[in-house]
């Protein structure tokens, strides 16, 4: 049996288990499609080529031997650059952490996804140190957009994005401390989740904004989504936010029916600012799950605002160091937004901390009355790599201000989010299935029926 | 000419031994501008005496 490009992780890890296939051809098959593809792409930084070789020689050999595979046996996935990678240093996308000495251990989330079977073939591009919305990178240059090479991938999962939309593997990790999973995973067409904050562990990843960062999954299918957050929840000493919760298994509960969900299209400042093609997506997710309730999220916009104070002092905090003593080892732009941070008044933190809780309280009321909210992933479809603003109802905005505007709110308070691809033409664009915390079942729940009914989907690579 | 926030953005890079250079000064203002903007938009909402920051979101 050979590989398609466009195989699940659900299906390699059955015809792996079942002999049908090598973990190792399945490897071969990852590799020899980055070798082909990534040129172009650019979502890769690294490819562990001998290490994911051993490591799918050592799963043939279990089965061969008649011991008992994990569930994703076989199946090949890549981590943003941010993620600790035994041997390589943890760049984070930057120039300065390539002087870090080479990790001594994996990140946590790489440990559960091998322990699972699942074969690491590589670190992925991303925008500097995560402050970022495009998936473009100074140093790196910019991972490419799968379904239009001239278009960005979204930030700052931008390799992720890219690697998983271009089906090069079937499954990628990324963080999302603002929207850095679901924007990508809108503008590339597949399917993402932000867990909600403290569900999967953060250990041994580089950290941008202590208090919004979160880890998680891109995949093209939702079945893979629900696979690798399964094997990768638990608790984790070596993370202090890391929540010790039970295990919560979602892939059993995938198909049961969302006819019982109270599902709520988001009002008012998540229906601003928004392109056509976002509203027909938002409007075909909600046509097709029959919701008509429109509900008004309260100071969504000043929530925005005050996660954006967070990151920019938190950020600041973290690389106050590293901007006194290397300034100009930054990208530019990421250099002068953190120094700015740095700047802000302290009291201005504190308030968008008290904020937090405020807006926490208005969400959990809403979330008394409904099972899920709708909003669009991102305003747009992917524009192009390099432009500075677009234009909307004959008003000009700049591009990487207003990308995130529809994630920051929500994952402000750490709610769990799958965002699901709309395959529209000529480009997909995303929807956010918003929950309550801990609810990350349901909203793949929602996903698995979009999917199943053709409303969401990861469109075929075009841009190859 | 000098900016409104020129002097402002002297006296924290010094106080932070924080480099500023003068190449970087514009950028730099019109981020501070847009953080302070936003942190206005925060500090402008009432909120009782005894709220509490949330700095870690946990259920």
């Amino acid at each position: 049996m050979t590989t398609k490009p466009e195989m699940t992780a659900a299906e390699i890890a059955s015809a792996v288990a079942g002999g049908k296939m090598s973990a190792l051809d399945a490897t071969e098959a990852a590799l020899a499609r980055i070798k082909q593809h990534d040129t172009i792409l650019n979502s890769f930084t690294d490819v562990t080529a001998d290490r994911a070789r051993a490591k799918a020689r050592a799963t043939d050999a279990e089965i061969a031997a008649g011991k008992t595979v994990g569930p994703l046996a076989g199946v090949p996935f890549a981590v943003k650059n941010l993620f600790d990678v035994a041997g390589l240093p943890t760049r984070a996308g930057s120039k300065i952490n390539r002087d870090l000495a080479p990790a001594k251990r994996d990140a946590t989330l790489i440990e559960r996804m091998e322990a699972a079977g699942a074969v690491l073939v590589g670190a992925l591009n991303m925008g500097e140190y995560a402050y970022d919305f495009t998936g473009e990178n100074v140093h790196d240059g910019p991972s490419r957009n799968p379904h239009d090479t001239t278009r960005m991938t979204g930030g700052s999962s931008g390799g992720s994005g890219s690697a998983v939309g271009g089906a090069l593997v079937p499954i990628a990790l990324g963080s999302d401390t603002n929207g850095s999973i679901r924007v990508p995973s809108s503008f590339c067409g597949i399917f993402g989740l932000k867990p909600t904050y403290g569900r999967l562990s953060r250990a041994r990843s580089f950290p941008f904004v202590a208090s919004l960062d979160h880890l998680g999954p891109f995949a093209r299918s939702v079945t893979d989504l629900a696979l690798a957050y399964d094997v990768m929840q638990g608790p984790d000493a070596d993370d202090s936010a890391c929540t010790t919760r039970g295990l919560e298994p979602t892939l059993p509960l995938l198909a049961n029916p969302v006819s019982d969900l109270r599902i709520a299209i988001a009002g008012g400042y998540f229906q601003n600012n928004v392109f056509p093609e976002a509203v027909e997506a938002v409007g075909r997710v909600a046509k097709a799950l029959g919701a008509t309730q429109v509900v008004d999220v309260p100071e969504a916009a000043r929530a925005r605002a005050a996660a954006y104070v967070i990151t920019t002092t938190e950020g600041a905090s973290l690389h106050l160091d590293r901007l006194r003593k290397r300034p100009n080892d930054f990208d530019p732009a990421v250099r002068d937004r953190l120094i700015a941070g740095a700047m802000v008044p302290a009291p201005m933190v504190d308030r968008a901390q008290k904020f937090r809780r405020w807006y926490r309280a208005q969400l959990a009321e809403i979330f008394k009355s409904v099972d899920v909210l709708l909003a669009p992933a991102t305003p747009c479809t992917a524009p192009k790599l390099g432009q500075v603003n677009f234009n909307l109802d004959g008003v000009e905005l700049p591009v990487r201000a207003n990308i995130g505007v529809h994630t920051q709110p929500i994952s402000f308070i750490g709610l769990p989010v799958v965002a699901v691809p709309v395959p529209l033409e000529p480009l997909p664009v995303g929807v956010q299935i918003i929950t309550a915390p801990w609810r990350e079942d349901i909203a793949l729940r929602v996903a698995y029926a979009l999917e199943k009914m053709g409303v969401a989907s990861a469109p075929t690579p075009r841009g190859l | 000419m000098a900016e409104p926030l020129d002097d402002y953005i002297d006296a924290v890079s010094k106080a932070l031994a924080l480099p500023v250079e003068e190449a970087w000064r514009p950028a730099v203002r019109a981020n501070l501008e847009v953080s302070l903007r936003l942190s206005r938009l925060v500090d402008e909402f009432a909120l009782p005496d005894e709220t509490e920051p949330a700095p870690i979101f946990t259920v």
